[in-house]
């Protein structure tokens, strides 16, 4: 086994923790942080696989622009439950 | 009965991943594939790589030989701008109230962030058709450094005009150079230019002129969305 099979092997495996750990999170704000750790870990793995133009776009989008979305989102609805 | 359906859906994911682990014919192991069965062979023979004279492999199929998908591609994004605008969009708009107040070190910091996200976008849009990028990650870069703009000070409002300006005019030119294609050359999006060699900063024809062209107009729209996001309608 050489040490890209264990990398690609421990990278698959945290990418289905951490993507069960999204879905299953009690707070929004945590499965969003999750969602952008996933992201993450998904360049890594698209690295792995020797296709940098898509891991280049999931970085930006995933989990740049998308988490912001969704955080900015999440703040706003917060503000409105509070009135 | 869900719960039945569930176990069978479970059932049948693992019998594919169980396939696809045993380097079938349908499923050969990684890096064991022959590309030229799987996708046309004629994307990848010298010839017309050189014909293309793009050095990145995936730009020269994607704007090189599958221009007209790219237009589909760019027209659902311009489709779901659209419909964020018909939604949210208002004459009359301010910026949402947030429950956050940006301190000095943040307005500072990024707007030395700014200059680097930005140098960085644009290198990866003028780079396309050499190393890994483009017009669509470089477009993305552009619109997160406008979405830290609106991060860091709560009052600040981009020019949503001369975006949407822009997003128009980088669209339109992008078809216009497709149908000169008809002029010059035999098909839309011919690539009419000389291709130079390969390699070189400017080879390739119309590849990144096009890029920067798909860039400018992906960010704009992206900075419109994030733009219709953050604003609301203001209260008489």
């Amino acid at each position: 086994m050489t040490f890209f099979d264990f990398l690609s092997i421990v990278v698959g495996v945290l990418l289905l923790v951490i993507a069960f750990l999204a879905i299953n999170s009690k707070k929004l704000i945590n499965s969003v942080l999750f969602l952008s750790a996933l992201s993450m870990l998904a360049v890594v793995a698209f690295v792995l696989m020797k296709a940098p133009d898509v891991a280049i776009t999931e970085a930006v989008i995933g989990s740049g622009l998308v988490t912001s979305l969704f955080v900015f989102t999440l703040l706003s609805v917060r503000e409105e439950k509070l009135k | 009965m869900r719960k039945l359906f569930g176990l069978a859906i479970t059932f049948a994911l693992g019998l594919v991943i169980i396939l696809a682990l045993n380097n079938t014919v349908n499923f050969p192991a990684f890096g064991e594939v022959n590309l030229s069965e799987r996708i046309s062979g004629a994307y990848l023979s010298e010839d017309n790589v050189e014909e293309v004279g793009s050095a990145n492999l995936v730009t020269s199929i994607v704007i090189g030989f599958r221009t007209f998908d790219t237009l589909g591609e760019v027209t659902v994004l311009f489709i779901s701008s659209l419909g964020v605008a018909f939604i949210l969009g208002r004459k009359k708009q301010k910026r949402m109230n947030l429950n956050f107040k940006p301190n000095f070190m943040l307005r500072v910091g990024s707007n030395i962030l700014l200059a680097i996200i930005l140098v960085t976008s644009f290198y990866i849009i003028l780079h396309g058709h050499l190393s890994p990028g483009g017009g669509f990650p470089g477009g993305a870069m552009i619109a997160s450094s406008v979405l830290l703009l609106y991060l860091a000070d709560d009052r600040f409002r981009s020019n949503i005009k001369g975006f949407k300006l822009l997003e128009g005019f980088a669209g339109s030119l992008f078809v216009i150079i497709g149908l000169l294609g008809l002029v010059f050359a035999t098909a839309f999006f011919a690539n009419y230019l000389p291709t130079g060699t390969i390699g070189n900063f400017l080879s390739a024809g119309i590849i990144p002129i096009i890029y920067v062209l798909i860039g400018l107009k992906v960010g704009s729209e992206i900075a419109g969305i994030i733009d219709n996001f953050l604003t609301e309608e203001e209260r008489a």
